[in-house]
């Protein structure tokens, strides 16, 4: 749950200060920031947004630029637990196209939802770089390969 | 003065790849770890490029550039910062071996980037790793930990980890660049070329992790011993991720002058499906398509590159003769609309557009212009773009409309 106001502890703008100064220029870590606001935060709402934007005396603008820029940073709360299933050529050729049908009916929704008890939300998505364990998907920060209904059974079952 | 690409090599990049304990400085050092460094600390820098240069070192990320002649670029007596940058973006559908390296060895990579940073005057260096790749940076991270407390770190050279935020894009060098620098990932004009301008404006070299992998055994043991390893152009060895329709998907280490035909048969174990090949990506999925008569190629950059495709990141995927090619288009040109970063019109537009087509084509919507029409505009973009993606994205277009236009017609309604 995003407050209105987000705020990080004084340990965690520690940490933002310490990453700030890894870099020749604090802009530097406006990636690893968001990484770390979206820990803390849930998702990176506009709110959000232009919180790091003043940690960084950037535009909020800009900020938004970035988030919507690239895939993992979330802009709506998501799932406890986020299942990407690699569609690309390689999962593709070795089954993906049944493992995520078979995801969408076990978790009734389709990719880019989250479940109605907030439990997962199901990806798909480009190539994850695992095309020797296809077809594969990745859980929170897990890779799981050689899938199949079986197995991605399992994976769901143990997800809380 | 090359060997037989057919004899079996010693493992270079995957010697330690067996042992679980593969990833700590003791199991490193056991195995001649940070001997190349100590090496290297003895030769001046200009004698680090040098070696490199004679080595026929080329980078493995993708490009194929030479990297000791990349090296060379970076001003000479230049008075400012000067960064050296690890490409660990890996992205390119059908590769996994950065993600190997940097789980199974990382410390070769710390290695390499010390002496690396020695040749090219560089006290700072960034580690981009993928966003996706949590495990192989958690892993990565510690190792960098245990080599400052080893002192190797942190006397000359410091190395800063960060993670990217999922965008292909930035497997571009100059996205790279523009992403670590805390912006989208659009690429840059150039030039000015990242050697003179770089990050933080400054002179950069950014390099992909398994070709720095590859400089502490160029130090250690010669630059002629790994240019013998390769072909005349070409040397070393280098790790082939093949996947798709083949028995033992995986990482194999062999020389660049290996055989595509080699790889698939007698690395991979042979074609399943219906056993029978019908086509293969050597390269990555921006690398065109072979046909099964094709695969009597070496894997090199210029063996490649004279057949009509390219080496890119030695991402092989086999396809037997049950794969449907304008299927496999489909999946491939949705990647492309997927990560074209929107800078350049043609590339934003295009992309898109060609998707939608190969969709239609696929789904039995085809119009008996599209291929015609796929044709020429992806090949009118060519070459008017910033970056390399779009001409990326052009070489399976056509490639698979070229080598297989009979599979597609046969979908259109009236072609």
């Amino acid at each position: 749950m995003t407050p209105s106001r987000p705020q990080f502890t004084p340990e965690q703008q520690a940490e933002v200060r310490r990453l700030q100064g890894l870099y020749p220029d604090p802009q530097g870590a406006l990636l690893p920031v968001l990484h770390l606001a979206q820990d803390v935060f849930g998702y990176i709402s506009e709110e959000v947004e232009e919180y790091v934007a003043g940690l960084f005396g950037l535009a909020p603008a800009h900020v938004h630029e970035v988030v919507t820029f690239y895939t993992m940073y979330f802009r709506e709360p998501k799932g406890r637990h986020i299942v990407s299933v690699c569609h690309n050529l390689s999962c593709h050729l070795a089954g993906a196209p049944g493992i995520l049908d078979h995801l969408r009916r076990r978790l009734g929704i389709e990719p880019g939802g989250t479940t109605d008890d907030g439990r997962v939300t199901l990806l798909a998505v480009e190539c994850l770089c695992a095309c020797e364990m296809a077809p594969m998907l990745q859980v929170d920060d897990r890779y799981e390969g050689n899938l199949t209904p079986e197995t991605v059974d399992r994976l769901i079952d143990q997800l809380q | 003065m090359s060997q037989s690409a057919a004899e079996p090599i010693e493992p270079i990049l995957t010697r330690n790849f067996g042992r679980p304990d593969s990833h700590t400085l003791t199991a490193y050092r056991e195995t001649g770890g940070y001997t190349g460094w100590a090496k290297a600390l003895a030769l001046e820098p200009a004698a680090i490029t040098d070696a490199v240069k004679r080595s026929n070192l080329r980078g493995l990320g993708g490009a194929g550039f030479p990297t000791g002649t990349k090296w060379s670029f970076v001003p000479k007596g230049h008075a400012g910062p000067i960064y050296l940058v690890i490409n660990a973006d890996e992205g390119e559908p059908g590769t996994v071996k950065d993600r190997y390296l940097l789980e199974r060895d990382p410390h070769a990579l710390i290695e390499g980037m010390l002496i690396a940073a020695r040749a090219i005057g560089s006290r700072l260096a960034f580690v981009y790793v993928r966003g996706e790749y949590v495990a192989p940076w958690r892993r990565f991270s510690a190792a960098v930990r245990e080599a400052y407390d080893a002192g190797y770190l942190g006397r000359g050279l410091d190395v800063v980890v960060h993670r990217g935020a999922g965008a292909y894009i930035c497997g571009e060098e100059t996205g790279l660049i523009s992403s670590l620098e805390g912006r989208k990932g659009w690429p840059k004009l150039k030039p000015p070329f990242p050697a003179i301008k770089g990050a933080f404006g400054a002179p950069t070299i950014v390099n992909n992790v398994e070709t720095i992998c590859q400089v502490p055994h160029i130090v250690n043991r010669g630059p002629e011993w790994f240019a013998a390893l390769g072909t005349q152009t070409q040397g070393g060895t280098r790790l082939y991720s093949v996947s798709g329709r083949v028995r033992r998907s995986g990482v194999y280490e062999a020389s660049v002058g290996v055989t595509l035909r080699q790889l698939i048969y007698e690395h991979a174990g042979g074609v399943t499906g219906n056993g029978r090949l019908k086509a293969v990506v050597p390269g990555g999925a921006s690398a065109a398509i072979l046909r099964a008569d094709e695969i009597d190629v070496t894997m090199d950059v210029d063996g490649l590159r004279n057949a009509g495709t390219m080496a890119g990141s030695a991402g092989v995927i086999v396809m037997d003769e049950t794969v449907s090619i304008p299927d496999a288009l489909r999946v491939v040109a949705r990647f492309y609309a997927h990560e074209s970063c929107g800078q350049c019109t043609p590339c934003r537009e295009t992309t898109g557009w060609i998707y939608r087509m190969t969709e239609r084509i696929v789904e039995g919507r085809g119009r008996k212009e599209d291929l015609d029409t796929i044709l020429d505009v992806a090949r009118r973009g060519t070459g008017t773009t910033i970056c390399a993606f779009y001409d990326g994205a052009v070489g399976p277009y056509i490639s698979y409309i070229e080598k297989f236009r009979a599979e597609f017609e046969a979908l259109i309604p009236h072609a």
